[in-house]
């Protein structure tokens, strides 16, 4: 347990490392200048302010001093936002992202789970065939098609709902829901074929042989090896729910980092920019333990190797 | 007596052979009705984009022609499905925006077919030490955000092409309408692409690695074949099921990241416009007028269907073993 705690925090390590060098030499090279759309500023405000934010030293120099800065715990402050500090917009808008990205999650796991065990319960049966088609649903009928037709059909005849907005405790409820179906789609195909791979197995037809009810065989015997690839799904899922919501934050109005990351990249504000994709870095790596660790949890075999 | 000599002939009974292994996963294709219906609405939306499209643009109809004092006409009432929030034919749009769409989506997948096969098929056949570093960078690569990169490198490509781009019209007099189309195009191809391919090179690496081991490749070599004729001649088309699923499948997610990129403004700009474009505009005029919204939105759905079952459908024929989930 403690090698895979060890070698997952190692590779966690070596990627932000190569995500941070990659997207800090990225973000400069992108055409443009971070105070280009000020309102007219002489050239020589725009070198005082490059002079302000170190951007006038060498690329080299401006990679090594972030590093140093960022090993004291500054992200630096914001090119776009003047008087804001990377640090403050990050705090400010993950919690929002977290708590939309766990409720989705969570509804996408209620819904794909029962689902995948339905359809691998009744193979090559029409609700094997209908389980399928809603998963393939959930896939193909994306974000930005789902957000608006539940605005519409949810929001606008119940009236205490808001069509978008970040200011109730109910506004998380449309984004989660939009957010969760493709989660539930692809739970739902794995976990289908997990359980169809165990429900072919020798003790499961043991347990059959000698008269276990079929909801034991599934609840004790078959579910927790079943749900292994789901579980390895859900790690990097959760991190890709939380930096490409772009779309559902978009569509709802709701303060949370991709919208952030979507006016870095077009405003050029490389130390917002740096400093998402670092913190994304790091979720990711996370999050990848956590389904490692819940792996080995769940499976004697990998505890003991 | 020259009939009977046509009939043995070696060309014909090559040709029975090969077809014979696809034949078979025809048949399968054939009993799995969804990916067939799957397969037809491919084929119509193709046909609808790139054939219908262009026809009735010759005929005078414009996607781009704004008739202000015909805003949101209803279905029927001009045109075929009525018309936008400037008065623009709403069909011709939607056909319009379904070639930008499934064009990058395309190319980008042609883009990934020849990178994926190259590169995986050099590190499978190779293997060794060059294999497992090629096949390490590709592990760093695939841990890195998708979304991110993409949208950092098509804003970094996009500053070379629009460059190009002015140098072409004022330079050299090319039609400035033309080029500023392809070169919204281009970076948003390439930015998908580039970091598309990681997938298909492991499978291709995978393919590569266990055919290379077998007894017709150790045959070509004794034969004195060079290494690049073994693996493009004897290797590639061997692994062509494969990369034909993934091909398949690989379409629809390239339409729906062009769509998300469009949708949130990063992706295709003003003159062109895509399904992604089409639903983000559409989107504004959610209560009013819901057609506008509703059409691209249905097509584009539709259309991501429609490949996802034909993929899996060629999946289920071509490699039964891996058709579990």
């Amino acid at each position: 347990m403690l090698k895979t705690i060890l070698s997952r925090v190692t590779q966690t390590i070596i990627v932000v490392f190569l995500l941070v060098t990659f997207v800090f030499f990225a973000v400069r090279a992108i055409p443009g200048n971070p105070f280009a759309s000020d309102k007219a500023t002489s050239p020589e405000e725009q070198a005082a302010l490059e002079a302000y934010y170190g951007l006038d030293k060498p690329l080299v120099v401006q990679y090594f001093n972030y590093w140093k800065n960022v090993a004291q715990g500054d992200f630096g402050d914001s090119l776009a936002m003047k008087g804001r500090k990377v640090s403050t917009l990050i705090s400010e808008s993950f919690p929002v992202s977290l708590k939309l990205g766990l409720l989705s999650l969570f509804l996408g796991m209620g819904i794909g789970i029962p689902l995948g065990i339905i359809a691998a319960l009744f193979h090559n049966k029409w609700q094997d065939y209908l389980a399928m088609v809603i998963a393939m649903a959930g896939i193909c009928i994306v974000a930005f098609v789902l957000g608006p037709i539940f605005q519409l059909s949810i929001s606008r005849p119940l009236t205490w709902l808001n069509v978008a907005g970040w200011n109730r405790t109910s506004d998380i409820l449309l984004p989660a829901i939009t957010l969760c179906f493709g989660v539930a789609a692809y739970l739902a195909r794995l976990t289908r074929g997990g359980m169809l791979d165990v429900l072919s197995q020798d003790y499961i037809r043991t347990a059959k042989a000698k008269g276990v009810p079929t909801l034991q065989i599934i609840t004790k015997h078959a579910l927790r090896p079943a749900l292994m690839p789901a579980v390895t799904f859900l790690g990097p899922a959760f991190a890709a729910i939380i930096t490409g919501s772009f779309v559902v934050e978009n569509i709802f109005l709701v303060p949370g980092m991709g919208q952030h990351f979507v006016l870095g990249v077009t405003s050029n504000d490389y130390n917002l920019v740096l400093g998402l994709v670092l913190f994304y870095g790091i979720l990711m790596g996370i999050a990848n333990l956590l389904s490692d660790l819940a792996l080995i949890f769940m499976d004697p075999k990998l505890r003991n190797s | 007596m020259s009939t009977t000599v046509q009939v043995t002939h070696p060309k014909e009974v090559v040709a029975e052979k090969g077809s014979s292994l696809w034949a078979d996963a025809f048949v399968r294709l054939k009993k799995n009705k969804l990916a067939m219906l799957g397969g037809i609405i491919v084929i119509i939306i193709l046909l609808l984009c790139f054939v219908v499209a262009p026809i009735l643009a010759a005929t005078g109809m414009d996607a781009n022609k704004q008739d202000l004092t015909n805003r949101f006409a209803g279905i029927g009432e001009k045109g075929i499905l009525g018309t936008d929030q400037l008065g623009r034919d709403l069909f011709m749009r939607v056909l319009e925006g379904g070639q930008i769409s499934l064009l990058v989506a395309i190319l980008a997948t042609c883009m990934t077919v020849t990178i994926g096969v190259i590169y995986g098929g050099i590190a499978g056949y190779v293997g060794g030490t060059l294999g497992s570093i090629m096949m390490r960078i590709v592990d760093g690569l695939l841990a890195m955000p998708f979304l991110i990169i993409v949208i950092l490198f098509r804003e970094i490509i996009t500053g070379h092409v629009d460059l190009t781009a002015k140098f072409l019209i004022d330079d050299w007099g090319w039609n400035d309408n033309t080029v500023l189309r392809f070169a919204n195009l281009i970076p948003l191809t390439i930015a998908i692409a580039g970091f598309g391919w990681l997938s298909m090179g492991r499978i291709v690496r995978s393919s590569a690695a266990s055919l290379s081991k077998q007894e017709f490749v150790e045959a070509a070599r004794s034969l004195g074949l060079s290494h690049r004729r073994i693996l493009f001649r004897h290797i590639v088309p061997n692994m062509l099921g494969p990369v034909i699923i993934y091909a398949t499948l690989t379409i629809p997610s390239f339409i729906l990241y062009e769509a998300t990129l469009s949708f949130i403004g990063l992706g295709i700009e003003p003159p062109n416009s895509s399904w992604g474009k089409l639903i983000q505009e559409g989107a504004n005029y959610l209560e009013t007028n819901m057609v506008v919204l509703a059409v691209p939105a249905i097509m584009f759905s539709l259309t991501l269907f429609a490949f996802n079952f034909l993929g899996d459908g060629l999946r289920d024929a071509l490699d039964p073993k891996a058709s579990k989930d």
